[in-house]
């Protein structure tokens, strides 16, 4: 077996799920300047709403295709419910306030988040109904399951979708405007807090699909499971060039690979003293390396004043 | 697109309008007027509190005072709500759309629209601007500073305002393309759009307006026709330049 080729789709499959939640970050950053550092926990909201939906829903004997599209359902409405009420609860009050306020705010949100999340589901690990088809297949010798497929498949026309909506709509062309001068597009009648709403509400719905995504791909899920992906997608936004959407996307997809490169060779390369449990290791490496050589990311047009 | 007012009430009145920023008074209470189909200019040196004047009245800075527009108050109104009411403002430094395209920045212009006449609006508006027709796909911030006033001037009119407010128009423009700019405004007048400009090129607002007021530390020192002011020996000594 190919194990270059392997980690390769590992990579990809990985990526496209940062990709997505990295989407959410440079979306909102790219509109408010903010970081939104809770964006990782709403991923682990829509994971854990999800799981809880289809566990009832299989309860009932609905048939799995239609349990995972109404898992997935409740879960971009509960993510999506969830976006609009933090950007109004604890960021729209923020709106004018020293820049480090909100970014505060933000972790803040994260561990209230984190927390509630722990209350409702319990610290236990929580392992997924397999409601994706469980096959295989070999492509150019290496392995790459159904699931993968499905996920990598997904999240390319997910991708395809957002970017028809903000190149081509209306809508997306008011969310352009806004991010380049809220006060310039008020005068064209924008009302920009709708906008900054709907931004969330758009992140989030992506970060719910992400969330059954991680979960289908790993078959487990748990309260803490949204901060060290929503950390890497940040780091992928940040590789990308945050505020940039087709950033966000390449930068995933990167972040991934070099992750699943660097776990399948990183034993031969220190001689068996570093094994693939040093995974986490690369997206941070390479979120420093990023911010020494290239601090605008690979498509950011200049490094932006704001926190 | 002129409207006539039954009431007989100016388009546009504005009484002791205050705007501070940062604990310094930039507008210290002004009243003025402007009626329907006039084109009346604010003319002053820089820092005189021209541009606060104009985005308080566009509402992009909180003010004092009452600004009666069409029959209505509007100091309190959301600025996203004035473009529907015809107030349109075309900002200092043009503030055009750098990373959206030429047609994009015109199709923001309509955008609060539902109407079915965009497409015939925006065929006037490449009409009198031939130049944005021609860099319709290119994207704004690559556009000179000219052709982005003559944009910035063309979204505006996409909004089909009845109430133009123009922010230092000729600000950083060639003498030629300021002629060009001051063209269109005249031509956008004689269709019927009511007119506030604000320059610090006094001759030029005094030559396209009919009436003038001069700003002075955020006062109105002086009121009165375009060519009693051009013809006011103080006005010709302090901003004229005789």
């Amino acid at each position: 077996m190919d194990i270059f080729l392997q980690q390769v789709f590992n990579g990809l499959t990985l990526g496209s799920i940062y990709a997505l939640v990295a989407l959410g970050y440079t979306m909102v950053y790219g509109i408010l300047g903010l970081i939104n550092f809770a964006h990782g926990e709403v991923v682990m909201i829509g994971a854990l709403t999800a799981l809880a939906a289809a566990n009832a829903l299989l309860a009932l004997g609905l048939p799995v295709p239609l349990v995972l599209l109404l898992a997935l359902l409740a879960a971009a409405l509960v993510c999506m419910a969830l976006g609009f009420t933090i950007e109004r609860v604890a960021y729209r009050p923020l709106r004018n306030a020293p820049r480090l306020a909100p970014l505060i705010t933000a972790i803040g949100v994260s561990i209230v988040l984190q927390q509630l999340a722990m209350l409702i589901w319990g610290r236990r690990y929580h392992s997924v109904p397999q409601l994706l088809p469980s096959g295989s297949h070999t492509i150019f010798g290496a392995q790459v399951t159904e699931v993968q497929m499905i996920i990598m498949a997904t999240a390319a026309l997910t991708m395809l979708a957002l970017t028809q909506l903000v190149n081509r709509t209306r809508l997306g062309r008011a969310m352009r405007a806004t991010s380049e001068s809220p006060s310039i597009a008020a005068l064209m009648g924008v009302d920009a807090n709708r906008i900054i709403a709907l931004t969330f509400v758009i992140g989030s719905g992506l970060a719910a699909l992400a969330g059954v995504m991680v979960s289908a791909n790993y078959g487990i899920t748990h309260y803490h499971m949204g901060f060290l992906l929503g950390l890497k997608a940040f780091t992928a936004a940040v590789l990308g060039g945050i505020g940039n959407l087709a950033g966000a996307m390449v930068g995933g997809v990167l972040l991934g690979v070099i992750e699943a490169l660097g776990a399948g060779y990183i034993g031969d390369l220190t001689g068996g003293v570093f094994g693939s449990n040093y995974q986490d290791v690369f997206a941070f490496f390479v979120l420093i390396v990023v911010l020494i050589f290239r601090p605008s990311g690979l498509m950011g047009e200049k490094v932006s004043e704001r926190a | 697109m002129a409207h006539s007012e039954s009431t007989g009430a100016p388009l546009l009145a504005v009484m002791d309008l205050r705007v501070n920023y940062g604990g310094i008074e930039a507008v210290k209470g002004v009243s003025f007027a402007v009626e329907e189909g006039e084109m009346v200019c604010l003319i002053g040196a820089n820092g005189a509190g021209k541009t606060s004047t104009l985005k308080a009245l566009a509402r992009m800075l909180p003010a004092g005072g009452e600004i009666h527009y069409a029959g209505r108050r509007i100091e309190a109104a959301p600025p996203h709500a004035l473009i529907g009411m015809g107030l349109a403002l075309v900002p200092e430094g043009r503030g055009v759309f750098a990373r959206l395209s030429v047609a994009e920045n015109l199709a923001m212009g309509a955008y609060h629209r539902r109407d079915g006449e965009i497409a015939a609006d925006l065929e006037r508006v490449h009409e009198l601007l031939p130049r944005l027709r021609e860099r319709a796909r290119q994207l704004a911030g690559t556009l000179s500073g000219g052709e982005q006033q003559m944009l910035a001037i063309g979204r505006a009119l996409m909004g089909r305002p009845r109430l133009l407010l123009l922010d230092e128009p000729s600000m950083g423009l060639a003498p030629l393309m300021v002629q060009k700019v001051f063209e269109v405004i005249r031509t956008v007048a004689a269709q019927g759009v009511t007119i506030l400009l604000v320059e610090q090129n006094a001759r030029l607002a005094l030559d396209v307006c009919n009436r003038g007021y001069v700003m002075e530390s955020g006062r109105i020192t002086l009121a009165d026709t375009a060519a009693s002011l051009a013809a006011d020996p103080r006005v010709r000594a302090a901003y004229l330049g005789e």
